[in-house]
C-alpha cells in the first residue's frame, strides 16, 4: 500500500553509491485481518445456533400403594380442554354438567382462541386448575402447543390428565354438533 | 507569508493489534465451539417460548419420528464410553454376547432406532447401510410391552434404565416430531415414569414471545 519503499526516495538524491536497499519489514495486514474476522463470525454464528431450546416438564410422582388417589379439583375452579384429531380443540368449565365450547388453537385463528379463554378465565378465577386431556388423534404439536400457551397465560396450575369414557362421550355427543 | 506547507500524513493504520483481537476471539470461539454432532433423524420439532436451554452433555435423547403413519422412536445417549458401558449392560442382560469391536463400532452412534434383535446386524452395518436402514425400516425401539401383562417394561423401559445406570447424571430429552402421536408421547412419559423418571424435557424450537 502507501509505505511501499520510503527508503528508496531518500537514497537517490545524494549518492548512486552501491548501499544495499532498506527494505520496509512491515507487511500489510488487512487481508489476515479479514479472515480473521471471517472466521470469528463463523464461529459465533455455529456456536449460538447450534443449542436447541427445551421445554422442562415435572410429572406428579407416581404412586403405586394409592394409584388412584389424585388431587380432587374444585368444580368452580376446573377448566377442561380436550384435545381431538385433526387440530380440533374443545373446553368447558366445570367438571359436573358440562357445556362443551369449540375453539381454536393460536396458529389457526388469531383473534378468538384457546389463548383468549385461558387469559379470562385466568383473570376470573384465582387457582385456576387446567385439565389437559388429549384423545387418540392428538397429535405432539398440539399439546406442547398447549403446554406453551399454559406458559404465555401464566397458569401454574395444569396438568396433563388422561382421557376419560365420559370426555370421550362429550365429544361425542356434544361435539359433533358444535363443529357443524 | 509563507505557505504552511501540511506534511503529508500516510493513510495506512498500523493493523497489528486488530490482527491481534482478531486472532485473539479466533481461538476462544475455536476452542470452545462443539460442532453439532450428526443426527440420525431430523425431525421436526414443536415450537414453544420456553428459552431453557438444553445442555450439551448429559443427555439422553429419546427422538420420535413420524414415519408414514408409525412412529418410530430412537434413543441416544452422548459420551462414547458411557455407550460402550451401556451397550455391555444391555447384552449382559439380554443374554446378546457382544465382541469389543461391536462394542467399539457401538460407541460410535450417537441415536439408534433399532429392535434388540436387530441391533447386532445394525452395529455390523457400514454408514451407508445404516443410513438406509434408517430410511427404510419402520419399527424402532419397541415400546410395547416385551411380556404379556408386563404393561410398561419394553424394550424401550430397559434402554432408559441401564443408560441411567450407566450415566446417573443424565437428563432425559424427548423430542418428538410435530405430527408424531400424542398416544405415543404418552407412552414414552409413561414408561419413563415407569423407571422413575419424573422430570424431563421436551426439545422444541424457539417461538417469539407475545406481546401481552
Amino acid at each position: 500500500m502507501a509505505e511501499l519503499d520510503t527508503s528508496q526516495k531518500g537514497g537517490h538524491g545524494k549518492k548512486g553509491g552501491k548501499r544495499s536497499k532498506k527494505m520496509s519489514t512491515r507487511v500489510d495486514l488487512t487481508p489476515m485481518v479479514d479472515l480473521g474476522f471471517l472466521l470469528v463470525t463463523f464461529f459465533m454464528l455455529t456456536t449460538t445456533f447450534s443449542k436447541p431450546q427445551t421445554m422442562e416438564i415435572n410429572m406428579p410422582v407416581k404412586d403405586e400403594a394409592a394409584p388412584e388417589e389424585g388431587m380432587a379439583v374444585k368444580s368452580s375452579k376446573a377448566l377442561t380442554i380436550l384435545m381431538d384429531k385433526d387440530n380440533v380443540l374443545y373446553y368447558y368449565k366445570g367438571i359436573e354438567d358440562p357445556i362443551l365450547e369449540k375453539s381454536e388453537y393460536y396458529e389457526k385463528n388469531q383473534s378468538e382462541n384457546i389463548r383468549k379463554i385461558l387469559l379470562s378465565e385466568h383473570a376470573r378465577v384465582d387457582d385456576l386448575m387446567v385439565l389437559i386431556k388429549a384423545t387418540e388423534g392428538a397429535t405432539y404439536k398440539n399439546v406442547v402447543d398447549i403446554l406453551d400457551e399454559m406458559n404465555i397465560v401464566g397458569i401454574t396450575r395444569y396438568a396433563l390428565v388422561e382421557i376419560t369414557d365420559f370426555d370421550k362421550d362429550i365429544i361425542t355427543k356434544q361435539g359433533e354438533g358444535k363443529a357443524g | 507569508m509563507p505557505k504552511v506547507k501540511l506534511p503529508r500524513k500516510s493513510t495506512t493504520i498500523d493493523m497489528t493489534a486488530m490482527c491481534d483481537v482478531a486472532f485473539l476471539l479466533l481461538t476462544f470461539f475455536m476452542l470452545t465451539t462443539k460442532f453439532k454432532t450428526d443426527d440420525t433423524v431430523v425431525v421436526d420439532t414443536p415450537s414453544s417460548i420456553s428459552e431453557i436451554k438444553l445442555p450439551d452433555s448429559d443427555i439422553m435423547a429419546i427422538t420420535i419420528e413420524k414415519k408414514d403413519t408409525v412412529d418410530k422412536v430412537y434413543f441416544g445417549i452422548d459420551g462414547q464410553f458411557k455407550r460402550a458401558a451401556l451397550l455391555k449392560k444391555i447384552g449382559e442382560r439380554f443374554g446378546i454376547p457382544f465382541s469389543e469391536d461391536e462394542v467399539y463400532r457401538f460407541s460410535l452412534i450417537s441415536s439408534w432406532g433399532v429392535p434388540l434383535k436387530d441391533l447386532k446386524a445394525y452395529i455390523n452395518m457400514s454408514e451407508a447401510q445404516r443410513t438406509k436402514y434408517n430410511q427404510e425400516e419402520k419399527v424402532g425401539i419397541p415400546i410395547a410391552a416385551l411380556e404379556e401383562g408386563k404393561t410398561l417394561e419394553s424394550e424401550l423401559s430397559f434402554w432408559i434404565l441401564y443408560g441411567r445406570l450407566t450415566n446417573p447424571g443424565l437428563r432425559i430429552a424427548i423430542k418428538g416430531d410435530n405430527q408424531a402421536k400424542y398416544t405415543t408421547i404418552k407412552r414414552i412419559m409413561d414408561t419413563l415414569q415407569f423407571r422413575k423418571v419424573n422430570k424431563f424435557n421436551l426439545v422444541t424450537d424457539l417461538e417469539a414471545k407475545p406481546r401481552s
